[in-house]
């Protein structure tokens, strides 16, 4: 038997919150071969990036090894000094990041960046480099391989950096490279590409490597095993077709299920009803550049129409037309049949009132400086007028709406609040104004996928009780199909598709209503091969969606 | 490398803008002085018609709006005006005409400028140099002690600073003479070893604020993604430091530079007195105190000017600094 690439044994790691040790990984053991594809997967806080980069020997700032080893071909990590792990990183260990953009550096050319590790390790000369760069870019079937390179980082689009970045981390032929959510920042029709490109370049150099994410179709293509892990514990690990068809544990179920919420379609609108809200014939541009073309869609009393598409496809920037923040160059949009004023500032209170917003980032949307009690009573105060104990009764009506015991959470301030609860929080603000309709911008996909389902749960609810209308922008189709009755497929500020989600989840599809829905990564480890099968391996790369 | 083109003019057409402002500011403010010329040249006893003579002859009598046009067009034209203080001693010494503002400014000028110039040549090196390595050994007794230094530097008073150097570096060990009273012609060797207690004063009073901005900016890099990446890239500290970090931090960096050196043009008048050195410092606070309006004016259009061309020339080099404007999609 030979000895595993990289063994790490009952490995304790603590984070420093305020002046305290916290155990981020307790007593987790792992093993990898030579060549093999081990899936790290787990929610936001499960310790899958401090893990990965534990595996590297490194630490973040604010976090230590309190007990464990980690040895990579037979050297241990953590006792080697500090030149002896820089002449294995990035040499003999690679990282590829979450965001590419992120992580090169603006200031300095992809292949400059890409030469470095290489000619500092001494592995080859800058020439030879620059030659096997072109040739990796050439691999992972980058446009342009010649002079892509020569670009700097914020001149290449998202999905082409992560693939520069792998490019950057197979520069010194390393025996493990660590990927650290690669494709969780692209959409779906990007990460394909991605996807396709990493698994290929990892099975020609037999790299070992350390796949993160918490997404398990996409770790089911990529991984040989799966080890699921918990609040810095593993749940279990298991070949990955076993681990698909046979969890043991319950969590590990509830992660496979979770993707099961779906409502219960809605009957077809009256003819003739008037739309609580009419887009028509909408137009608009930043500046002189122009970005959304003749958009109309309605929607109807008590329904959720999904807005989805690809960034920069012009979903957001038609729920800032409605709200009248951008107004629109061109056509109108109807409140209750009646236009709107195109500036917000035009509009009156009671106008502004009937449409609210709850936004992607709850965190940045809500004030680090109010309480809980404070966020939701503004819109209360200042749209209905309500004072004193009417302001506060109504206040812990909407607590309740949402979910949350005003006795423990009306003091609170927003940095003592989880992911999910904050995002409620600006469902009882939007909620505070009693709209009739509410723009909800991607306020699931910075949650976790057990969250994100209480989220559309209680959204699905209120609209029940309410009977509110939803816009609800996404580029996550499992969403799509969780909780709309229509939706309107948008690309390049065009609405390319719409219709009620029956018809459209059924064929015949819009050829890009179909190149979405095919690109959703499924529960099968098979399912990336046949994809790439159907679409024809070699034009993979260069798909009509790469963008520049 | 249009956008850069259009973002430079933009920032100079609000410059001129800037200085014309400034110059009704200055021509208002020195007008709200206190007494005028008039009467501090011929002293409490003077008659009113003495001093009306005068006023006239130097037309103090016309409408301020009038005088101040006269004066923006002269300076359009580079025509400072006449130091009322030359023109009387000329006058009286029976000589034609005076000497203009223009050449009473233009050596003292020249002395301030190569003051400055020999400061920032050892200042900024110094300065950013050293936050580099307190950047590099941050939280370290070397970070500790450097950041002790300079802040002590910066915060005693700039006479007592000269002094203290004059105590070591003239008198203890003669190595630099005491005086900087350089002149004309003087041999470029010479005039700087006189230049050099003065301007290594002056390093002492800016160096802190350039430090610091430069360990701050780095070290507010350190925690990006990028950062990272290099450093599981195996790429030693010192490298990532200047090669990763520094390019990234220049644009604060800059501006501080551009404000200390600004400050080195304007704000010297203590240093050149201490050592005697013929600045434009010392010119200026004589003229306020003799009611000179066109030297003080003059004086002060050229400490705004110095101001807005470096911060402008700090803008435009930030811009420069940032890949993403200098290399559009």
């Amino acid at each position: 038997m030979t000895e595993p690439l990289l063994t790490i044994r009952d490995l304790h790691l603590e984070g420093r919150t305020d002046e305290e040790w916290v155990p981020i990984i307790k007593g987790v053991d792992l093993t990898l071969d030579r060549g093999e594809v081990l899936g790290l997967i787990g929610e936001s806080g499960a310790g899958k990036s401090t893990l990965g980069l534990a595996a590297m020997g490194y630490c973040r700032d604010g976090v230590r090894v309190s007990q464990g080893q980690v040895k990579f071909d037979g050297i241990d990590l953590f006792e080697a000094s500090a030149g002896q792990k820089r002449a294995l990183l990035g040499k003999r260990i690679a990282y590829v990041a979450q965001s590419a953009a992120a992580s090169f550096n603006p200031a300095h050319k992809i292949i400059d960046q890409h030469t470095e590790a290489p000619v500092r390790h001494g592995v080859m000369g800058r020439a030879e480099s620059v030659e096997d760069g072109v040739d990796l870019y050439e691999r992972l079937r980058l446009p342009n391989p010649e002079e892509i390179g020569f670009r700097y980082p914020h001149q290449v689009s998202g999905g082409q950096l992560q693939r520069a970045m792998t490019a950057m981390a197979m520069s010194c032929r390393p025996d493990l490279i660590i990927f650290d959510e690669p494709t969780t920042a692209l959409d779906v029709t990007t990460q394909i590409e991605v996807l396709a490109a990493i698994r290929r370049i990892v099975k020609d150099f037999g790299t070992a490597a350390i796949y993160i994410t918490h997404d398990l179709a996409v770790v089911a293509q990529m991984a040989d095993r799966i080890k699921v892990l918990l609040r810095g514990e593993e749940v279990e690990t298991n070949e990955t077709r076993a681990m698909l068809s046979d969890p043991q544990e319950e969590y590990t179920k509830s992660l496979w299920a979770v993707r099961s919420f779906k409502r219960p379609a809605k009957p077809a609108v009256a003819e003739g009803t008037v739309p609580v809200i009419s887009v028509r014939n909408v137009d608009a541009s930043y500046g002189p550049v122009p970005v959304l073309h003749d958009i109309s869609f309605d929607v109807h009393k008590g329904r959720t129409v999904a807005v989805v598409g690809e960034s920069g496809s012009g979903k957001s920037t038609a729920a800032r037309c409605i709200t009248g923040l951008l107004p629109p160059t061109g056509g109108e949009i109807l409140l209750d049949g009646e236009p709107m004023a195109a500036d917000y500032r035009k509009r009156n209170k009671d106008t502004l009132r009937r449409v609210q917003m709850i936004y992607q980032m709850a965190d940045t949307a809500l004030n680090p400086r109010m309480s809980v009690g404070q966020i939701i009573a503004r819109p209360v105060q200042f749209y209905l007028g309500l004072r004193g104990a009417a302001k506060r009764k109504r206040v812990n009506e909407l607590m309740e709406q949402i979910e949350l015991d005003p006795a423990e959470y009306y003091g609170r301030l927003p940095s003592e609040l989880s992911g999910g609860q904050k995002q409620r929080i600006g469902i009882a603000r939007a909620l505070a104004a009693e709209p009739e309709f509410i723009i909800c911008d991607e306020v699931t996909s910075a949650l976790d996928q057990l969250v994100a389902e209480g989220i559309l749960k209680l959204l699905a609810r209120l609209q029940d009780e309410l009977q509110l209308s939803y816009m609800f922008i996404t580029h996550d189709l499992a969403t799509v199909r969780a909780i709309s009755d229509e939706v309107v497929v948008m690309k390049d500020g065009r609405v390319l598709d719409q219709g009620p989600k029956s018809e459209m989840f059924r064929p015949p599809h819009h050829p890009y209503t179909d190149l979405l829905l095919s690109s959703v990564p499924e529960m099968d480890p098979d399912w990336l091969t046949h994809l790439l099968e159907t679409r024809g391996v070699d034009n993979i790369g260069d798909a009509a969606t790469d963008k520049m | 490398m249009n956008t850069v083109l259009k973002i430079i003019l933009q920032r100079l057409g609000l410059g001129l803008l800037t200085l014309l402002v400034v110059s009704i500011v200055i021509f208002l403010a020195v007008n709200a002085l206190p007494g005028d010329f008039a009467q501090v040249i011929l002293g409490q006893g003077a008659t009113e018609q003495a001093t009306a003579q005068i006023r006239r002859d130097l037309g103090l009598d016309q409408p301020l709006v009038m005088r101040y046009f006269a004066w923006l067009g002269g300076m359009a034209t580079g025509d400072l005006g006449t130091s009322f203080a030359q023109l009387n001693f000329a006058q009286n010494m029976g000589g034609s005409g005076g000497v203009t503002v223009v050449e009473q400014i233009a050596p003292r000028f020249a002395n301030t400028m190569f003051l400055a110039g020999v400061t920032a040549a050892i200042a900024v090196p110094v300065a950013v140099g050293l936050g580099i390595l307190a950047a590099l050994y941050r939280n370290t007794a070397f970070d500790k002690a450097a950041n002790v230094a300079t802040l002590s530097s910066i915060s005693s008073p700039e006479f007592f600073m000269a002094y203290v150097l004059i105590l070591f570096l003239a008198v203890l060990n003669p190595i630099l003479p005491s005086l900087s009273n350089i002149y004309e012609g003087m041999p470029f060797g010479e005039r700087l070893t006189r230049t050099l207690l003065p301007a290594l004063t002056l390093t002492l009073v800016v160096v802190a604020h350039m430090m610091r901005m430069t360990r701050a900016s780095i070290i507010n890099l350190l925690a990006s993604p990028y950062i990272e990446m290099a450093r599981l890239k195996g790429i030693a500290p010192m490298r990532i430091i200047v090669r990763h970090a520094l390019p990234n931090a220049l644009a604060p960096i800059i501006n501080v530079i551009a404000l200390n050196l600004a400050y080195l043009i304007t704000g010297v008048v203590v240093v050149e007195v201490v050592f005697v050195y013929p600045g434009i410092g010392q010119l200026f606070v004589d003229s306020v105190k003799i009611r000179d309006i066109p030297v003080v004016q003059a004086c002060c259009l050229i400490f705004a000017a110095a101001y807005i061309l470096l911060n402008l020339t700090a803008d435009v080099m930030s811009i420069l600094s940032n890949p993403r404007l200098r290399h559009p999609k």
